[in-house]
């Protein structure tokens, strides 16, 4: 597996249900390595699923996950563990630990895995820290920061062990821009110095396009159109271009399914 | 009608069955998963802490009006035949037999019971306890497990507590105030409580109390709809499951410790 | 500095709940930690013990000077043997004493009464007092009250 243009994770024939929905039907997905490779898509269509597929708390109905490979949903309960002390996510709400500080949150990843002295996970959490610019912040609690700060936070905790796989799921939710372009920048600039693989997921076109190398876009439980940024974004095909434009109609309906509207105001009463 | 009615039973009794299932084999995941001692004792500590002295207060005060209310209620009573000095055994009995466990037991669902339900309810809405799994944690180990073995721990603590400072207050209401004399208030009171019949029972029974009390409470939180509002039914279950689950228990041990079954 | 204070209270609520359980042992259920050691068994036949009970007090003069440590059927003579655990430092009761079982008030607890003999001798661990008044039992009086008016009459 040391070959490096090899995909580091591999989905072939992903069905997913949740209960009697489809969420994911034959999905077909290559995550090459060192890249960012970002999976978009409209909101509700199961990406944050995608990743916890990947990470193996749920289990596919079939179909192959190859991290590495080895096979997610075949993997024992111990390996499984251990595979995930190579994976980072960063959760949608940053999911830090409210009951300790900035620094312990960061540390926690590197006590539970490692049997490295005090004064060096010290340097480790300050570097990791440091590398999101809040090294000052150490000793607050989350409850302290702001939203972009606990995401940035929540990513120093996701980098702490130097995972080959970063998990981001929505990370430009809910930020305002300057807290945006700082997370969209440590991304790029995080993917390009630990040279670990990153999955980003979102709808927000335009950020993820700039520092995406791959994107697919994922709607209706199938990938509907995959490819550079470029290709992704001039894409002709209705839904895709839909999607990435942000056209209020087209395959996608702007109305939920009704009856027409003259009949329905005649009908007067709801029965 | 009937068949539908049948029905509807039926399923909720599949359904009630389904849950108490997964809640067991949830308790067994967590109690088999008990970590080494170096990392989860600070873990228990700080449990027992949120668990155990934060419910300290309402336990006491609750403990001390209980006993001074037994005193009078008992005194006026008791006056009718003459035998105040009787005070001090129905008092203490009343309080280790039964008021003890169960009030306090009452209380710490109330107040430690529904706080862990939240908590954990909002640990998982917040993705903490997915991102624990992520990091390889197993979050039964690492969350549930400490707040389990500190509800366990505290709750016979605080039931102990409840009866002494009820019976102090009775005391200081039959004795202080009422003029019962103080020494036959505790003759009394020593000849008729029995160690083990009588304190020890009720400490085996805050014991069964605490168990199922934590249990409820805890698979409550992890089982919520992670939602502001799922974990607002998740919380209110948890006091009327616990409480229901604290009576029904009690009338179960009183019979088999002291009705001779 | 506020995990130690976390220590601290821990620490202090395990302790507080220690204290309580010492106070419900000695202080409400009158559990001794050294009756065993500084004791000595002496028994007592009674016709009737009419609800003395174990762990009840043998007194002198109203002071406390034991306690009942078990009670049972003598199968042969059909009286109630009663054994009491006095403490060591009244070792100087005589072995013609006489022990009566009372009641403390109408509703009140049973307990055993001593009064002292005139002999020189004392009982040791082991004796058995000879002399002894059974519980009043109020049946007895009242049938024994009705029963000396008719004869009155």
């Amino acid at each position: 597996m040391s070959d490096s243009n090899s995909n580091f994770i591999e989905v072939r024939d992903l069905t997913f249900y949740r209960g009697e929905r489809v969420i994911y039907q034959n999905v077909n997905l290559d995550i090459p390595r060192g890249k960012i490779t970002a999976i978009m898509g409209p909101s509700g269509t199961g990406k944050t699923t995608l990743l916890r597929l990947i990470g193996g708390q749920l289990k596919p109905d079939s179909g192959t996950i190859t991290v590495d490979g080895e096979n997610i949903p075949d993997l024992p309960r111990k390996e499984l563990f251990e595979l995930r002390s190579r994976m980072g996510m960063l959760f949608q709400s940053g999911a830090l630990f409210t009951d300790i500080s900035v620094f312990d949150n960061v540390a926690f990843p590197l006590r539970v895995h490692s049997n490295l002295p005090k004064d060096m996970i010290r340097d480790v959490v300050l570097m990791k820290l440091h590398a999101v610019g809040l090294r000052g912040a150490r000793d607050l609690m989350p409850s302290e920061l702001s939203g972009g700060m606990a995401r940035r936070v929540a990513l120093a905790r996701a980098i702490a062990l130097d995972p080959d796989l970063v998990m981001y799921d929505e990370p430009f939710a809910g930020q305002d821009p300057v807290a945006m372009g700082v997370v969209v920048q440590l991304i790029r600039l995080l993917n390009d110095a630990l040279g670990h693989t990153s999955i980003i997921v979102s709808h927000d076109v335009e950020e993820t396009a700039s520092i995406a190398d791959y994107i697919y876009v994922v709607a209706d439980g199938e990938v509907i159109g995959q490819g550079a940024p470029d290709e992704v974004l001039n894409s002709e095909q209705p839904r895709l271009r839909q999607f990435m434009k942000g056209l209020p109609d087209g395959p996608v309906p702007f109305h939920f399914p009704a009856r027409d509207l003259t009949d329905d105001l005649l009908a007067g009463v709801d029965k | 009608m009937i068949i539908q009615a049948l029905r509807r039973v039926g399923s909720k009794g599949v359904s009630f069955l389904d849950t108490f299932g997964a809640s067991g084999m949830f308790l067994f995941q967590s109690l088999i998963a008990m970590p080494n001692l170096r990392n989860s004792f600070p873990l228990l500590v700080k449990q027992i802490y949120s668990v155990g002295v934060l419910s300290l207060i309402i336990i006491m005060v609750s403990g001390l009006f209980i006993g001074m209310v037994l005193a009078l209620q008992g005194y006026n009573i008791l006056a009718r035949y003459g035998s105040e000095q009787a005070l001090g055994q129905l008092v203490s009995l009343t309080l280790l037999r039964e008021l003890g466990p169960v009030v306090a037991a009452l209380l710490f669902a109330g107040r430690a019971g529904s706080a862990l339900t939240a908590e954990i309810g909002l640990m998982k809405s917040t993705e903490q306890l997915a991102s624990l799994e992520m990091i390889g944690v197993d979050p039964l180990r690492r969350v549930i497990a400490p707040r389990f073995w500190a509800g366990v721990i505290c709750m016979p603590i605080l039931a102990i507590l409840f009866s002494t400072v009820g019976i102090w207050g009775a005391s200081l209401v039959g004795v202080d105030w009422l003029g019962v004399y103080s020494g036959s208030f505790w003759a009394n009171m020593q000849d008729s409580v029995q160690f083990t019949d009588d304190v020890l029972n009720g400490i085996i029974k805050s014991v069964a109390f605490g168990f199922v009390v934590t249990w409820i409470a805890v698979f409550q939180g992890y089982d919520a709809v992670p939602t502001s509002e799922g974990i607002g039914r998740a919380t209110t279950r948890t006091v009327v499951y616990a409480s229901l689950a604290i009576l029904g228990l009690d009338f179960i041990l009183t019979a088999v410790m002291f009705g001779d079954l | 500095m506020r995990i130690r204070t976390l220590e601290i209270s821990v620490g202090a609520f395990m302790m507080a709940g220690f204290a309580g359980l010492i106070f419900l042992a000695l202080k409400v259920s009158g559990l001794t930690l050294d009756s065993a050691s500084e004791s000595y068994k002496v028994s007592a036949s009674f016709e009737n013990i009419g609800g003395l009970t174990v762990r009840a007090k043998v007194t002198m003069a109203g002071v406390e000077i034991g306690r009942v440590s078990d009670i049972y059927l003598d199968k042969e003579n059909f009286v109630g043997v009663v054994n009491m655990d006095i403490y060591q430092q009244f070792d100087n009761l005589s072995i013609d004493s006489t022990a009566a079982i009372l009641t403390a008030g109408v509703l009140g607890e049973k307990y055993i009464g001593i009064v002292v003999g005139a002999e020189d001798e004392y009982l040791v661990d082991g004796d058995e007092i000879e002399d002894t008044q059974s519980a009043l039992v109020l049946e007895d009086l009242i049938s024994k009250f009705l029963f000396n008016k008719t004869q009155e009459d």
